[in-house]
C-alpha cells in the first residue's frame, strides 16, 4: 500500500492527526478570502477618508480572529458537526426568540445581543444554522423518501420558525436570504421540480388574499420595500446617490481616496452596505469587475468542493454555504446598482461589521472543513462509518 | 443498493449543482452588465449629475441696512462675526461632539441646551448656530482640531452691532433668530443664524433692511466645508435707515435719567421730527442678537422697572396737572369763563359730602386763568370742569393729540385713555359721575396719557397747529424705503387769544415770581421755556393720612410714590422744541420732572445748529461739496 493509499483510507475514516488535516487545507482558498479581506481594508481606510481609524484598524482584528475561528472550524470533525447541527439550530432559535421577546418589550426592533466584544444578531447565525440543520436531515433521507411530501413536513418547520421570527424584526432581507439558501437546499436534496412551482404558484395566488389581511403600516412597508421611489428622500435617494457615485467612477475609477461621491458624504453608510459603491467610484468598471472576479473564484471553490465531496451531509453543507455567499455578494451589490430593491445585507469580507464577518468566516470554515473531510465515510443517522 | 441510491443522488446533486451554478453565473452576469451599462454607456450622464451633487448653490445673506440717527452716526451697524456651527446628521454623537468642542471654545451650558433643542426642532442636516461672535485664537483653535470635531462647522458672517448700546434700543429694537411664525417663504429665513427685526424700527422696517440674497456656487467636501467657491452673485444689501433721533441728545438724557424709571421726548415743533426718545431702564440690544439666557430673560422681564418697555409710547400715566391746559382751553373755547374772572381757592371744594382738595392746603386766594396754571390751582380747575362737564374736556384733549396712537411709527404704540360719559356707559354700564369729572379737571381719574402724546400736546399748544411726531426721514413703501414727503399741519382752529392765555400760564411757571417750577428757569441767555409741571398720586390719600401730614416722599414704598410729570416748549416767543418728562415714582412734578427737562432742553438748545455761530455753518457748507450752493 502506497503512503496516499494509506492515507485515503485514514481520511475515509477520518482519523487524521491535526497536522495531516492542517495539510489537507485548502490553502489557496484561504489566500483568496484574505484577498478580499485586504481589499476590505483599503475600501474601509478610503471610507474613513484616509484614515486607519475607525474602521480599518478593528475590521482587521476581527478578521485576525475571524481567521482563527475559520480554520479551527475546519479542523472540526464534520461529524461531529452533523451531529451538533440540531442542537446549533435550536440554540440560535431561543436566542432569536429572546432577542424578540426583549425587542417587544424594549418597545422597538432589536436584533442583536451584546456580547461586549461583538453585538451579535441571531438573525445572521440563523443563516448557517438552517443550512446546517436541513443538511443533516436530508443527509438521512433517501431520494425516495424525499419525494415524499409528508417528509417535508419537518424541513419546512425548520425553516418557517426562524423565517417568521426573522420577519416580525422585522427584517426582510435577512428572512427572504434564509427562504433562499433554504430553497436551494431543498433542490439540491432532491426534491421535484414540480412542487417548487406548485409553491411558487400558491404563494402568487395567496397574495390578494394575505394582502388585506395586513396592517396599514406593513402594507406601506411592503411597498416602500418594492417601490423605494415611494421614500424619495429615504431609500429612493440613496440609490440615486449611489447609482451616480458608481456611475461616475467610469471604466478605470476616479484613483483611490479619489471618489468625489463618496467623500462628500453623498452616500450613506459608505462603510457598510455601499461600500461596493465606492469600490467601484474609485476604481472604476475594472476594479468592481475585480472584485467579483474574486468572489466568484471562491464561489467556484465551494461548487467544486462541493461535488467533490463523497457524503451528502457535505456536499449539501457546501452548496448551502456557498449560495449564503452568493446570495450576500448578489443582493448587495444588485441593491447599490438599483438592479433590487434596498436591503441591509452587506458585502462579504468588505463591509464593516461583527457579525455578518463573523458568519461568512464561519461558512469559509464549515466549505473547508467539508473539504477536509471529503473522503470521510457518514452513516444515514450520523454514526461514523455504518455507511 | 445503498449505494446505488446514492450513486442516484449524486447523479442528482451533480446535475442540479450545474444548474444551480449556471444560474449563479447568469445573476453575476447580469451583476457585470448592469455595471458596464453605468459605468460605461451611461458614465457620461452620472459624471455629469456627480459634478452638480458636488456643487452646492448657498443662499448668501445680504448685509442689514444700517440705522443712523439725523446726523448720520450709526445707532446700527454689521460687525464682522465668526461663528461656529454644527450639522447634526454630520455627527456620530452630537452630545459627543459638544464635548469636544467644549475642550476646545468656551461652551454654557445654556448654549449647549438650545443647540440640542433647535437640533431636534430642525432637519438633521441644517447647520444650527453653536456660538457667535468668536475670536481669531477660538476659530483657529477649532480648525486645528477639525478631525476630533465632525459635523463642526465655522463660517464668517455679519452680525448687528449696537454701538451706542442703550441709549436709543427702545427705539432701535433689536434682531433675533426666525420662529417658525416668522416664516413667510423668503429662503432667507431659513438660513441658520438669520436674524429679523423682532421690536422697535428694526421689526417695523425690517423687509427694507434686510436686503435680498445673492448666492454662491461653493464645492463642497465631506463634512459640508466649502473649498472653493465657483461662481457668486451678490445679494442686495439691506436700505440704510435714517431716524430723526439726535444720538447725543439720546445720550445725554440716558445719563440724565439715570436709574430713574422714566421717560422723555423731545420734538422739532415744525417738522414734528422726535429728536429724542428716551425710556430708561434701558436694555442691551445686542444681547439679543446673541440670544438671552433664561435668568437674562428672567430678569429683564421680572423688572418692576420694566426696561423692556418703551415707556415713552407705551407708558401710560394719568397726565395731572400737565393736563390742566386743556380744561383751561376748553373752558375758554365754551365761553364757559374769561381769562380775568377769578375763583376763590380755600384749599378745597365740596360737591355735596365730598370734599375735593387742593395740593396747596392753605388755598391760593383769588386765581385768575394764568395763575391757576402758574401755580397749579387744583380747586380752580374743579370749577371750571364742574361748568364745562367732561365731554368738553375730552373733546379738547382730542384735538390736541391725546386719547389715541398718535402713529409716530413704532410697534407697541398704546392710545392713552380720555373718559367721556359715553365711554363709561359703554365700559362700565355706570352713569357718569360729577366727582369724576373734577378729578379729570386736574388730569387724574381714567385719563391716561404717553410721554409721546405730552410731547405733541405741548407741540400743539405752542403752534396751534396739529402737530404729528415722526422718527424716520423715510417711510417703508412695500419693500422698499421712501423719502418722507414734507407735510405742513392743519390748523387746530383754536382761538390764538385763547391759546395766547394758556401759553402766558406756562410762561409764569418757569418764568414768574409764584411759578411752581420759577427754580427750573432755563439759564440760556435770551431763551425762555414754558412749561407745566405734573404730579400724579397713584395711589389713594386716605383722609388720615391727609390730617396728619402728607408722609415723607422716602418714607413711602417706591411704588406707592407719585409720578412726577412735566411738558415745556422752547424758545418761549419762538417755539422750536417740544418737550416731555415723566419720572415713575420720582415724586413731584417741580422738584423732580423740572429740572430734568430744564437739563435736557439746555442740551437741545446747545446742540440746536441754528444757534451755532455763524462760522460752523460755513465750515460745514465748504467741506460738504454735494451741499447745494
Amino acid at each position: 500500500m502506497t503512503n496516499t493509499g494509506f492515507l485515503a483510507a485514514r481520511l475515509r475514516r477520518g482519523d487524521m492527526t491535526l497536522t495531516e488535516k492542517l495539510w489537507q487545507m485548502s490553502w489557496s482558498l484561504v489566500f483568496w478570502i484574505c484577498a478580499i479581506a485586504a481589499i476590505g481594508f483599503f475600501m474601509l481606510y478610503s471610507a474613513a477618508n484616509a484614515s486607519l481609524d475607525p474602521w480599518t484598524t478593528r475590521q482587521a482584528a476581527r478578521f485576525g480572529l475571524g481567521l482563527v475561528m475559520m480554520l479551527t472550524i475546519a479542523m472540526i470533525d464534520i461529524r461531529l458537526v452533523m451531529r451538533y447541527a440540531y442542537v446549533f439550530y435550536a440554540l440560535v432559535l431561543v436566542l432569536l426568540f429572546f432577542v424578540e421577546v426583549r425587542g417587544v418589550i424594549g418597545g422597538g426592533a432589536q436584533r442583536w445581543i451584546d456580547l461586549g466584544v461583538i453585538n451579535l444578531q441571531p438573525s445572521e447565525l440563523m443563516k448557517v444554522a438552517v443550512v446546517l440543520a436541513l443538511a443533516r436531515y436530508f443527509h438521512s433521507l433517501s431520494l425516495e423518501d424525499t419525494g415524499q411530501v409528508r417528509f417535508l413536513v419537518l424541513p419546512l418547520v425548520i425553516v418557517a420558525l426562524p423565517v417568521v421570527l426573522i420577519l416580525r424584526q422585522p427584517d426582510l432581507g435577512t428572512a427572504l436570504m434564509v427562504v433562499m439558501g433554504a430553497g436551494v437546499l431543498f433542490f439540491m436534496a432532491g426534491v421535484r421540480l414540480w412542487k417548487f412551482i406548485t409553491l411558487i404558484v400558491a404563494t402568487l395566488a395567496a397574495i390578494p388574499i394575505a394582502w388585506p389581511m395586513l396592517a396599514e403600516y406593513q402594507q406601506n412597508r411592503i411597498l416602500t420595500f418594492i417601490n423605494p421611489e415611494r421614500d424619495p428622500l429615504g431609500a429612493g435617494y440613496h440609490i440615486l446617490q449611489s447609482k451616480i457615485a458608481l456611475g461616475s467612477g467610469g471604466l478605470f475609477g476616479k484613483g483611490f481616496l479619489q471618489g468625489t461621491q463618496s467623500h462628500l458624504n453623498f452616500l450613506p453608510e459608505q462603510q457598510t452596505d455601499f461600500i461596493f459603491t465606492m469600490l467601484a467610484e474609485e476604481f472604476g468598471l475594472v476594479g468592481g469587475v475585480g472584485l467579483i472576479g474574486l468572489y466568484v473564484i471562491v464561489l467556484i471553490y465551494g461548487f467544486a468542493i462541493a461535488l467533490r465531496c463523497r457524503h451528502q451531509f457535505g456536499r449539501l453543507v457546501a452548496i448551502g454555504v456557498i449560495t449564503t455567499f452568493f446570495l450576500y455578494v448578489f443582493i448587495n451589490v444588485a441593491m447599490v446598482m438599483g438592479l433590487i430593491p434596498v436591503v441591509g445585507v452587506p458585502l462579504p469580507l468588505i463591509s464593516y461589521g461583527g457579525t455578518a464577518l463573523l458568519t461568512i468566516m464561519m461558512c469559509m470554515g464549515l466549505l473547508m472543513s467539508v473539504y477536509v473531510h471529503r473522503d470521510v465515510q457518514i452513516g444515514v443517522r450520523g454514526g461514523y462509518d455504518d455507511g | 443498493m445503498i449505494i446505488n441510491r446514492d450513486n442516484d443522488r449524486i447523479r442528482l446533486f451533480n446535475r442540479r449543482a450545474v444548474v444551480l451554478g449556471g444560474g449563479q453565473a447568469l445573476l453575476i452576469s447580469a451583476l457585470v452588465g448592469r455595471m458596464y451599462y453605468l459605468q460605461v454607456v451611461e458614465a457620461d450622464r452620472y459624471r455629469m449629475l456627480a459634478e452638480e451633487n458636488r456643487i452646492n448653490l448657498r443662499l448668501l445673506p445680504p448685509p442689514r441696512g444700517r440705522v443712523v440717527d439725523r446726523f448720520g452716526v450709526p445707532l446700527a451697524l454689521n460687525r464682522q462675526n465668526f461663528r461656529v456651527l454644527v450639522v447634526s446628521e454630520q455627527t456620530r454623537d452630537l452630545a459627543a461632539t459638544l464635548d469636544a468642542l467644549a475642550d476646545v471654545i468656551e461652551l454654557s451650558e445654556y448654549d449647549r441646551d438650545r443647540v440640542q433643542r433647535e437640533v431636534r426642532r430642525r432637519r438633521s442636516f441644517v447647520p444650527v448656530t453653536v456660538r457667535e461672535n468668536l475670536n481669531w485664537e477660538d476659530m483657529a483653535r477649532i480648525q486645528v482640531n477639525a478631525p476630533d470635531l465632525p459635523g463642526v462647522i465655522v463660517d464668517e458672517g455679519l452680525a448687528r452691532h449696537y454701538p451706542q448700546v442703550q441709549t436709543a434700543a427702545h427705539v432701535l429694537g433689536y434682531v433675533s433668530s426666525v420662529d417658525e411664525d416668522d416664516l413667510t417663504g423668503d429662503p432667507l429665513l431659513q438660513l441658520p443664524g438669520f436674524r429679523i427685526g423682532k421690536a422697535g424700527m428694526e421689526q417695523k422696517f425690517d423687509l427694507a433692511l434686510r436686503g435680498a440674497g445673492g448666492n454662491s456656487q461653493v464645492e463642497v467636501n465631506a463634512l459640508g466645508r466649502v473649498i472653493r467657491e465657483l461662481e457668486r452673485k451678490e445679494g442686495e444689501a439691506g436700505e440704510d435707515l435714517v431716524l430723526t433721533l439726535d444720538e447725543r441728545l439720546q445720550r445725554f438724557a440716558a445719563e440724565r435719567l439715570g436709574a430713574e424709571s422714566a421717560a422723555s421726548v423731545v420734538m422739532d415743533i415744525h417738522t414734528g421730527e422726535v429728536l429724542l426718545m428716551a425710556s430708561t431702564p434701558s436694555f442691551d440690544p445686542n444681547a439679543f442678537n446673541r440670544g438671552l439666557t433664561q435668568r437674562e430673560w428672567n430678569a429683564l422681564s421680572g423688572d418692576p422697572r420694566a426696561p423692556m418697555t418703551n415707556k415713552a409710547i407705551s407708558g401710560q400715566y394719568s397726565p395731572g396737572s400737565t393736563f390742566k391746559m386743556i380744561v383751561a382751553l376748553a373752558a375758554l373755547e365754551q365761553g364757559a369763563i374769561t381769562p380775568e374772572q377769578t375763583v376763590y381757592c380755600r384749599g378745597h371744594t365740596n360737591l355735596g359730602s365730598r370734599r375735593f382738595h387742593c395740593w396747596e392746603k392753605r388755598g391760593h386766594g383769588n386765581m385768575d386763568m394764568v395763575q391757576a396754571i402758574a401755580q397749579s390751582c387744583d380747586v380752580y380747575f374743579y370749577e371750571v370742569a364742574r361748568r364745562i362737564g367732561v365731554d368738553r374736556i375730552a373733546e379738547m384733549a382730542r384735538r390736541l393729540g391725546l386719547g389715541e396712537a398718535t402713529n409716530v411709527g413704532l410697534p407697541g404704540e398704546r392710545p392713552g385713555l380720555i373718559p367721556t360719559e359715553a365711554w363709561k356707559r359703554a365700559t362700565r354700564g355706570e352713569p357718569w359721575h360729577q366727582g369724576e369729572t373734577f378729578n379729570v379737571g386736574i388730569g387724574q381719574g381714567a385719563v391716561l396719557t404717553t410721554p409721546m402724546q405730552l410731547a405733541v400736546m405741548s407741540a400743539r399748544l405752542a403752534t396751534g397747529l396739529a402737530v404729528e411726531p415722526v422718527l424716520t426721514r423715510q417711510i417703508m413703501a412695500g419693500k422698499t424705503m421712501m423719502k418722507r414727503p414734507t407735510t405742513e399741519f392743519a390748523s387746530l382752529n383754536i382761538n390764538p387769544a385763547h391759546l395766547a392765555v394758556a401759553r402766558r400760564g406756562m410762561f409764569e411757571v418757569l418764568n414768574g415770581p409764584r411759578g411752581t417750577a420759577r427754580a427750573s428757569k432755563l439759564k440760556v441767555d435770551g431763551v425762555q421755556m414754558s412749561g407745566k409741571t405734573g404730579t400724579t398720586q397713584v395711589k389713594r390719600i386716605t383722609m388720615a393720612q391727609r390730617d396728619a401730614g402728607l408722609p415723607d416722599k422716602d418714607e413711602i414704598p417706591w411704588n406707592e410714590r407719585t409720578h412726577a410729570l412735566f411738558v415745556a416748549y422752547a424758545p418761549e416767543d419762538s417755539p422750536r422744541y417740544a418737550l416731555s418728562v415723566i419720572v415713575e415714582h420720582g415724586g413731584g412734578g417741580s422738584a423732580v420732572a423740572a429740572p430734568i427737562a430744564r437739563d435736557i432742553m439746555t442740551e437741545v438748545l446747545r446742540l440746536d445748529p441754528s444757534r451755532r455761530p455763524r462760522r460752523d455753518e460755513e465750515q460745514i457748507a465748504t467741506t460738504d461739496p454735494g451741499a447745494p450752493a
